[in-house]
């Protein structure tokens, strides 16, 4: 069952590659909140990775705060491993935390099933939006629809977004 | 062994170009992946045999040296051998690096291009000789 539009944020305690632990109450101030499962492997989390970095930058004037979530077993993917969060994190200087969710129970309670998989959360960490980033993984100057972006947008003006839900499009969760 | 559905060695077309397209449908990058290599060997008018192999496990994955979904091997040499043999043989998607450095889960045209056209010439020159 994955959340639903309209539905609260659920809440969890996962350690980021910064060493801290977050929550969701770690954003009190957030006019909107990006939850997105994430990792390090999957070619559609590497395609769209610079999109979303410069996406989280240009919202973070605006009060918008962005989490990665990491669920992946890394004994199938070592690729996934805290250690390397870590470096993927630094390497491409991540400006939101990156969590490691290692018994992957905030993914089973959020349903997600891909990476990218976005939850955009209003002021009130409510489910604005669910789905994928953009609609053209392969090719940054050929989205038509800017689907985070648009909902961003509406979230910060307190409108539903015209679009609350796309089919997210990206690598399966790796689970044990 | 893994089975593949790949004709029989006396129902090959010795003229044609041989292409395995190995997916796994976990990844939703295969049908696109599929069209563009249509579409290149539409465009090139390459006669082409091309068996597309379902990848369903890891056993035929390790045994396939499957390095994620899609995988096209133009007359069994991989389209892009340098992201095939940093992979790790298993049921993921495929990384492809374009021709302007970017990371993809899909190939090109123009690299599906590439490789077709170069089993093409490597084909005649064979004949030829």
């Amino acid at each position: 069952m994955t959340l639903a539009t309209n539905q609260q944020i659920i809440p969890f305690a996962l350690e980021g590659v910064d060493g801290k632990s977050y929550s969701p109450g770690a954003f009190p101030n957030a006019r909107a909140l990006a939850v997105i499962f994430w990792c390090n492997h999957c070619p559609y989390v590497r395609a769209w990775e610079n999109r979303i970095i410069a996406l989280g930058r240009e919202y973070a004037g605006r009060g918008v705060s962005f989490v990665l979530i990491n669920s992946n077993d890394p004994e199938k993917v070592p690729d996934d491993s805290f250690e390397q969060m870590k470096v993927r994190a630094r390497e491409y200087a991540y400006p939101f935390p990156y969590l490691f969710d290692a018994t992957q129970e905030v993914a089973r309670q959020y349903g997600a099933t891909r990476t990218p998989e976005v939850f955009l959360f209003d002021a009130s960490q409510t489910l604005r939006y669910h789905g994928a980033p953009d609609d053209n993984v392969d090719d940054a100057q050929a989205v038509r629809q800017h689907f985070l972006r648009e909902a961003l947008d509406a979230v910060l003006l307190d409108r539903p977004p015209a679009l609350a839900k796309t089919p997210p499009k990206g690598c399966t969760i790796k689970w044990r | 062994m893994i089975p593949l559905p790949h004709p029989a060695p006396s129902d090959y077309n010795r003229d044609a170009v041989h292409i395995d397209f190995l997916y796994w449908e976990g990844c939703p990058s295969h049908e696109e992946a599929l069209g563009r290599l249509r579409v290149v060997l539409e465009e090139e008018g390459i006669d082409a045999e091309l068996a597309t192999i379902h990848v369903s496990t890891d056993a035929a994955a390790r045994t396939l040296r499957f390095p994620g979904s899609p995988t096209i091997r133009v007359q069994g040499r991989d389209i892009q051998p340098e992201t095939a043999q940093t992979s790790v043989s298993g049921l993921t998607c495929r990384l492809y690096i374009l021709d302007d450095g970017h990371p993809s889960p899909l190939p090109s045209a123009e690299l599906i291009r590439r490789a077709v056209r170069a089993a093409a010439e490597r084909s005649e020159k064979e004949v030829e000789a």
